[in-house]
């Protein structure tokens, strides 16, 4: 084959750069709705399946997703230090993650055992409504596992110390040993543990082998096995996330009954 | 070339067999490795993955094969890495589009195709040489070869790792009241390495000539 003159090859790679540009863009721009929707959806079903209000495991259809949502789910959002609800930004909109990363809209974290690296200044939390009356309030938590952040969902009674669900919607530790945090009767053990110890201090853990009956044992959670760094990222995600640079202020807030649950 | 009356020619039909067994892109070419470690672990997302790699494959081998006689030589590998990469996004966006769950999954694995080297050792020992048709066959092929490997390998992983077949309790586990307790190594990338072995071991008994010569 000869070789072609420079302004061909030049010419050629135009070319194709342009036809895979336009198709790539296409594609992207002409999918965006409806992954977007994916990702709203997802995210709706984790908050409604951490509430107890779909049953782990089931599929809904995305109408009754969205209409469980509206009807049940309020999201609101919390300014962190002061532990009040705030209008300062949309709680449907908010992107919480991107809002960790933005220099202007978050603090850095002290150093703690979760590895969280910062602290946004607000967060949407989710009340659980029926009727008029607030059932629970959901907390969105993350911190470091074995390999990944794992970000996740708590679900508490207006006690705001017992536990009524735990699940985590984004990770990447190991399958089946790490991977084991969405196993569905690991996460029921956390149904009516206890948060706070009698001192307030965040006293709930992630042990090493079985914990007993929640009414006896309220502070310990069954340890997965073989995973004992992603336990213990688990146990410190909660303490973090808990304690006074997290939602600490927030929940006292709500026991004192300055703010409404 | 085409211009027999069959468009299905000897040729054509070995280009789609032979990747199956005789020269199987994973168990003989060795390629594709790091993806079918990672995507192995369940059969789902190996069928997923698997139909993303088929569908890439036979997009680039096509089109790099339209093309071939136009590309300049001195910039070829550019121009195929170009169609890759723009296949698998376009692939990458319509499985979050469609198959949210599963795209979750396959994580970075779908993007990662662009790496995979069979796609772009299919374009520059194959398309470059060789019609569309044939290519298309040859792509069908290895891509077959390569789902092959990683459905068999995610049926022996998903089913000792983790007792379940495509999410369906095959063998319930004791921890869930059953009785079988789940193979770990399994659910690691090393026993996706071992049942690889095991697989080009049992190949290279059946068909001893595919045995290097040291």
């Amino acid at each position: 084959m000869s070789q072609p003159s420079v302004g061909y090859t030049v010419g050629f790679a135009a070319a194709l750069c342009l036809v895979c540009g336009v198709f790539v863009a296409g594609s992207a721009v002409a999918l965006k709705d409806l992954q977007d929707t994916n990702k709203r959806l997802d995210k709706q079903k984790k908050v409604l399946s951490v509430a107890g209000l779909i049953e782990e495991g089931a599929s809904p259809s995305q109408s009754e997703v969205e209409e469980l949502f509206a009807k049940r789910i309020v999201a609101k959002a919390v300014k962190l230090d002061a532990g009040v609800y705030s209008d300062a930004v949309d709680a449907a909109g908010f992107d919480q993650r991107k809002a960790s990363k933005d220099p202007s809209m978050s603090v850095e974290a002290p150093a703690n055992s979760a590895k969280v690296a910062r602290v946004p200044e607000h967060a949407v939390v989710y009340q659980v409504v029926n009727g008029g009356s607030v059932e629970q309030i959901i907390l969105p938590i993350e911190g470091k596992g074995l390999w990944s952040t794992l970000y996740g969902f708590v679900s508490l009674q207006t006690d705001m110390n017992t536990v009524q669900g735990l699940t985590f919607y984004e990770h990447a530790e190991t399958p089946g040993l790490g991977g084991e945090v969405d196993n569905a009767s690991w996460k029921k053990g956390w149904k009516d543990r206890k948060v706070f110890g009698d001192n307030g201090e965040v006293a709930l853990k992630v042990i090493k082998g079985k914990a007993g009956a929640a009414a006896d044992d309220p502070y310990s959670v069954d340890g997965l096995s073989g995973a004992t760094l992603t336990s213990n990222g688990v146990t410190n995600t909660i303490e973090f996330w808990f304690g006074e640079h997290g939602f600490g202020p927030f929940i006292e807030n709500v026991k004192s009954g300055k703010v409404n649950g | 070339m085409s211009a027999t009356p069959s468009i299905v020619g000897k040729k054509e039909r070995e280009a789609l067999i032979d990747p199956l067994f005789n020269n199987n892109p994973i168990a003989l070419q060795v390629l594709g490795i790091c993806s079918a470690l990672a995507v192995t672990t369940k059969v789902e997302t190996a069928l997923v993955m698997s139909v993303a790699l088929t569908v890439v494959l036979m997009g680039s081998n096509v089109a790099v094969s339209l093309i071939r006689d136009r590309i300049p030589n001195s910039i070829r590998i550019v121009v195929q890495l170009t169609i890759i990469a723009s296949l698998v996004i376009v692939t990458d966006q319509v499985l979050k589009a469609f198959l949210f769950d599963v795209s979750k999954q396959l994580s970075v694995f779908v993007g990662l195709i662009i790496t995979n080297c069979i796609v772009m050792g299919r374009a520059e020992a194959y398309a470059m040489q060789n019609g569309p048709v044939s290519s298309l066959f040859d792509a069908v092929g290895n891509g077959l070869g390569y789902s092959l490997v990683l459905i068999l390998v995610a049926f022996f992983r998903e089913l000792l790792g983790g007792g379940k077949l495509l999410g369906f309790v095959i063998l319930p586990l004791a921890t869930e009241g059953g009785w079988y307790n789940p193979n770990g190594l399994m659910v690691l990338a090393p026993g996706a390495f071992f049942l690889i072995g095991i697989f080009i071991w049992v190949l290279r008994t059946w068909k001893p000539d595919q045995i290097e010569a040291d």
